[in-house]
């Protein structure tokens, strides 16, 4: 078993509009990329962040940039109440307990 | 023509660039200069409130140098988003620039504007003749969240852009856009293909944030031919890299192989992206396929209130291993002492804890001093004044089981300690409309400006 984030070179979080967060884990080359990618399930995520797994939206590999995408629902739209991270730049650390 | 070239000075108006960059730019001869000026990612206040998220100071420092290298070389400069939300007050604010600018420089311009605000009876027509839909995981639209929103815009595509040019416009500021429009307007008006020249403005919108080190407030160039594009950083300390401008279109998206805008969706299924030399990258094989009817994306924001916060620190350990059961008791005091108060809400941010993530926090243990951010949200100014004061001095001097500091319970950097933080929106309207013509909602208006 070993961690994602000792391999991949970017693992950061954004939003992707005002209702959703996106996640983008980058590797440094294709064999990485291919090593690593089909680990990462809806499954995995759901457990990480707590919440359901209709909550994850979508899981897209995206070989030109060798990179994994993961979109789930926010907990609230940008800036509502109770909001925590208006961008949603810094909800990606769970993402490095993430294995393979 | 067989090739177009596109200057992007920065990745959001007002976020600046190295003047060494602008003018590698302008060597490059460019065809047009165009910039994004807006976004949502800073939150629902600023559509809401009709206020500018950059700094009209900076915005002006930017705009100068392109209004005067745009006049000076008869070449268009394009503005898409005005304002950072491109509602009527946003794109006024940075018109009343536009033309200070123009004064100050003894020239005159052609400006077209661009107003992208939706009428909220037209709206609620178009909502009962089934016309509009959520976009994402979002509700569907109701009467109310129309009526109830302070700013109300539709993103724009490329026509009404492509219309203002074919009226001469010198200077085009535009509403909301969907942003590769004031990038890709010209070159589909000079017949180049649409897809790849919405892709190339897909890029050059972020600017320099797709090179290598990324920048914000950085060039970049593009170069538009028949059958693809390449992109070129103007300042030396960065490179386009195959991997730099594939990673971009990840940026802010849910979905890198299908990018979905007005009239239809770019598809990335087949792109390539190589590697030139001279830290270039050349892009090929995009595909635009257009929807069954036109759609344009809907935004608006709504006031729910207004906002007092106040900071403070804990360093007790006893009261920090009790935190969230006090926080429970500190609401359950405030909502007894004014019963007749029923509308506000009161939250309290504790950073040290899962004050960034919140209940998606999977380690909410506590570290050994927290910030807490006491947060109230109320239907005026005053309430939601009294409610935060009445929060703040219960916490200060709960006493919670155990506790040996009975002085105080809580630190606070500043005095006064709370601060009236102002009007508070949220998104209302985040749905798409079809509609028949993609011009008919944002009318050009021209006009001379300067001197």
């Amino acid at each position: 078993m070993r961690y994602v984030k000792d391999v991949a070179l970017v693992i950061r979080s954004k939003n992707a509009g005002p209702y959703e967060l996106t996640f983008d884990l980058m590797f440094p080359d294709l064999n990485v990329y291919n090593e690593v990618r089909h680990s990462i399930t809806k499954e995995k995520i759901a457990a990480l962040y707590q919440i359901d797994e209709s909550k994850v939206l979508s899981i897209i590999h995206f070989e030109p940039a060798y990179a994994v995408k993961i979109t789930i629902v926010r907990p609230r739209p940008s800036g509502d109440l109770g909001e925590t991270d208006v961008y949603g730049a810094q909800q990606h650390t769970p993402l490095f307990e993430l294995t393979y | 023509m067989t090739e177009l070239r596109i200057l992007s000075p920065t990745a959001i108006l007002g976020y600046g660039f190295p003047l060494a960059s602008f003018h590698a730019g302008l060597d490059r001869d460019p065809h047009v200069i165009a910039v994004d000026a807006g976004s949502t990612d800073p939150g629902p206040y600023y559509l809401g409130s009709g206020k500018s998220f950059t700094q009209r100071s900076a915005v002006k420092r930017d705009l100068r140098y392109m209004i005067e290298a745009a006049l000076t070389r008869k070449i268009p400069l394009i503005i898409g988003t005005a304002g950072g939300s491109g509602a009527k007050p946003h794109v006024d604010w940075n018109l009343a620039i536009v033309e200070e600018i123009l004064k100050e420089l003894k020239l005159t311009a052609q400006v077209g504007v661009i107003y992208s605000d939706i009428d909220r009876d037209f709206l609620i027509d178009e909502l009962r003749n089934g016309r509009v839909k959520p976009l994402g995981p979002v509700d569907e639209l109701t009467e109310e969240d129309i009526l109830a929103s302070t700013n109300l815009v539709a993103q724009m595509g490329l026509e009404p852009i492509m219309q203002a040019l074919e009226d001469g416009a010198e200077i085009i500021l535009a509403g909301r856009a969907y942003d590769p429009t004031v990038f890709a307007a010209l070159p589909v008006m000079k017949g180049f293909d649409m897809a790849l020249a919405l892709h190339m403005g897909k890029i050059l919108e972020c600017a320099a944030i797709a090179a290598t080190p990324g920048s914000g407030s950085d060039c970049l160039m593009g170069t538009l031919s028949r059958d693809s594009f390449v992109l070129e950083a103007l300042n030396p300390e960065r490179e386009c890299t195959r991997i730099s401008v594939a990673a971009h279109t990840l940026y802010e998206k849910s979905d890198p192989y299908t990018l979905p805008g007005p009239g239809g969706v770019l598809d990335l299924r087949e792109t390539t992206f190589e590697q030139l030399p001279g830290g270039k990258v050349r892009v090929a094989g995009t595909k635009f396929i257009p929807t069954e009817g036109y759609f344009l994306k809907l935004e608006g924001a709504s006031l729910i209130g207004y906002r007092t916060i106040s900071i403070s620190g804990v360093r007790d350990p006893i009261m920090i291993n009790q935190i969230d059961e006090i926080i429970a008791r500190v609401k359950d005091r405030v909502a007894d002492n004014f019963q007749e108060l029923r509308d506000y809400q009161l939250h309290v941010h504790c950073y040290g804890k899962n004050g960034v993530m919140g209940q998606l926090e999977p380690h909410p243990e506590p570290a050994h001093e927290l910030g807490l951010v006491i947060e109230a949200v109320a239907p005026t100014q005053e309430i939601a004044d009294t409610i935060c004061s009445f929060a703040r001095s219960t916490m200060l001097h709960y006493g919670y089981q155990g506790r040996k500091a009975t002085a105080g319970n809580l630190a606070f950097p500043y005095s006064p300690s709370d601060v009236s933080a102002g009007a508070v929106y949220k998104f209302s309207v985040y749905h798409l409309l079809k509609v028949d013509d993609p011009k008919s909602l944002f009318p050009v208006k021209m006009g001379r400006s300067g001197l």
